[in-house]
């Protein structure tokens, strides 16, 4: 499936849940499959942390360049283009086509670097939205994304009703703990006392906060793993003959992460990375409803699918089992997949065969 | 009569149903299409959640035996246990909150007070094997077995009062000797 990514240019602002203002702003976005006449098989796909638009496919240029759950998305996939039209989307505050700092601010001409706004999730499903409007969508067959993309799946079930007639929640959680919030405060600083970094003013000094990002990702990739996945991949095994006792790389693990954080530092901006992780942290719906998550989905009109994955220590199956809950307090129609699979965190990017068989059941019996 | 039929005669038409250990959900599904009564499965077996998924039933996978915490309380009209108490390690905390979440329970088991099974274990000296309980001892998800008089004496130890009961042998009611010539027993309880 050879796909083309697009942009979508919108110059009306966007006010922030921060109460800043987005004087205009871009989303960048593919779609697989065709809009049928009803205008009814659409499926907005959210994605988390480090991923993009680029869901599903090749680009002719790239055929390389594979979308990141093209396991889930494609012709005779569990999510079916040939059912489905789905659009794949990049979240504002991006660097991967959307608006972000990276962007040029209108007001200077110049990159907005550390000046662009702190996003939310919110903010994110309220510029999708206008992306909604833009392809001429009143109401999604589903909205679908995995860890802070199931956020965004959540928050389309609250912010817009009416618009969503089925949400896939997988891996996600409706608040972070503290401890969440504490690794993603360890990456910030990690970014941010980088002596490259320089404020978040560094695009035009011609560096990088290259070290910072590199750690910031380390201990991301920590939190995705379980243990049990972490051993059975890497054990104690040595990359060198003996133990160098200096300190070198010794250990597979090692390696493995440095690997994964030089990877990440040269494609991913640092002040997108602050922004995602702040959106993590802030996103709580229940918090205007005293903490009272069931008080917050009173408003929510979709079905729900929520799945989580047993070794997931990062958002456990505990969390969506408080979502359920909630959804169950509301007499939602709704249904939980409790996973036992063992590769933490990352498991929901994996074609396990229960996960992927309720999948392809569910998305099945949407009835167009 | 099928124990589903029997079931869905007490179930009255729009009841809000939870069916612990719901299979493939065929039950759930029967009780929507002739009773209208909406309704979510618990079901820990993975096959069996996405059978329920593909027969379009509201499943939660989760494990009966962490209780029923994911339920608030008399959020249903009836809570189901449809041929699985004799598969849960405890009975008696899963009974309290049967009835802490739905305002009465419907429960069915194989009874092993059926001859048959009286039979094969009096005069062949092995446990029994049979259509209503088909593995051997070895390889069962059964834990705890019982008869009419014990699953009755269960609900009067907790308090519960009987309702309404149907015992079944092949599809058709047993009203003689049922403990000895019944080989499916249906209780509704309230608290």
């Amino acid at each position: 499936m050879i796909v083309t990514p697009q942009k979508a240019r919108f110059t009306q602002p966007l006010k922030l849940k921060s109460g800043a203002v987005l004087p205009e702003f871009e989303i960048a976005y593919e779609t697989y499959g065709e809009l049928n006449a009803a205008r009814s098989n659409a499926v907005l796909v959210c994605h988390a942390l480090n991923a993009s638009h680029h869901v599903a496919g090749t680009y002719a240029n790239d055929l390389e360049n594979i979308g990141w759950w093209d396991n889930m998305v494609g012709p005779g996939k569990p999510l079916d283009t040939n059912k489905f039209f789905v659009i794949g989307n990049n979240y504002i505050g991006s660097c991967f086509g959307s608006t972000g700092p990276v962007s040029t601010n209108p007001a200077t001409g110049k990159p907005w670097g550390a000046d662009f706004p702190v996003v939310t999730v919110e903010d994110w499903v309220a510029a999708q939205a206008c992306l909604a409007d833009h392809l001429g969508i009143e109401r999604f067959a589903a909205v679908m994304g995995g860890s802070l993309g199931a956020m965004q799946a959540l928050q389309w079930a609250l912010s817009y009703p009416a618009r969503v007639r089925n949400s896939i929640v997988i891996a996600a959680t409706p608040r972070l703990s503290a401890q969440n919030i504490a690794f993603n405060e360890v990456a910030r600083q990690a970014i941010m006392t980088d002596p490259d970094f320089h404020g978040g003013h560094y695009y035009d000094k011609g560096v990088v906060p290259r070290r910072g990002l590199r750690i910031a990702r380390m201990i991301g990739h920590i939190t995705y793993l379980s243990d049990d996945a972490m051993m059975e991949k890497f054990g104690r095994v040595l990359r060198r003959v003996t133990p160098g006792f200096d300190f070198d790389v010794d250990f597979e693990i090692e390696s493995y992460l440095r690997h994964q954080g030089d990877k990440f530092s040269n494609y991913f901006d640092a002040n997108t990375y602050l922004r995602i992780t702040k959106a993590l942290d802030y996103y709580d719906p229940a918090a205007d409803y005293g903490g009272d998550l069931s008080l917050a989905f009173a408003r929510a009109q979709a079905d729900f699918l929520v799945v989580s994955f047993t070794s997931d220590w990062r958002f456990s199956s505990a969390r969506s089992r408080d979502i359920v809950r909630a959804l169950l307090d509301n007499r939602r129609v709704v249904s939980y997949l409790e996973i036992n699979a063992p590769q933490g965190h990352d498991a929901f990017l994996l074609d396990d065969p229960r996960y992927f068989g309720a999948l392809r059941a569910y998305f099945g019996n949407i009835a167009l | 009569m099928t124990e589903a039929e029997t079931i869905a005669r007490w179930i009255k038409p729009g009841a809000r149903v939870l069916d612990l250990g719901c299979g493939d959900g065929a039950l759930l599904k029967h009780l929507w299409q002739t009773r209208q009564a909406p309704g979510y499965g618990v079901e820990i077996d993975d096959a069996k959640v996405v059978e329920c998924i593909r027969n379009d039933v509201n499943v939660l996978q989760l494990d009966l035996e962490d209780g029923l915490a994911a339920f608030a309380d008399s959020s249903f009209d009836y809570v189901i246990l449809s041929e699985t108490l004799q598969a849960i390690h405890k009975q008696e905390p899963l009974m309290q909150e049967m009835l802490r979440v739905g305002r009465e329970a419907i429960v069915s088991f194989p009874n092993f007070g059926f001859w048959k099974a009286r039979i094969q274990i009096a005069f062949a000296g092995h446990m029994p094997v049979s259509k209503e309980l088909p593995y051997q001892w070895y390889d069962t998800p059964n834990v705890h077995h019982c008869t009419l008089i014990d699953f009755e004496a269960l609900c009067a130890r907790l308090r519960l009062r009987i309702l309404e009961r149907v015992v079944l042998r092949d599809g058709n009611p047993v009203s003689l000797l049922p403990n000895l010539l019944g080989s499916l027993a249906i209780y509704r309880v309230s608290a």
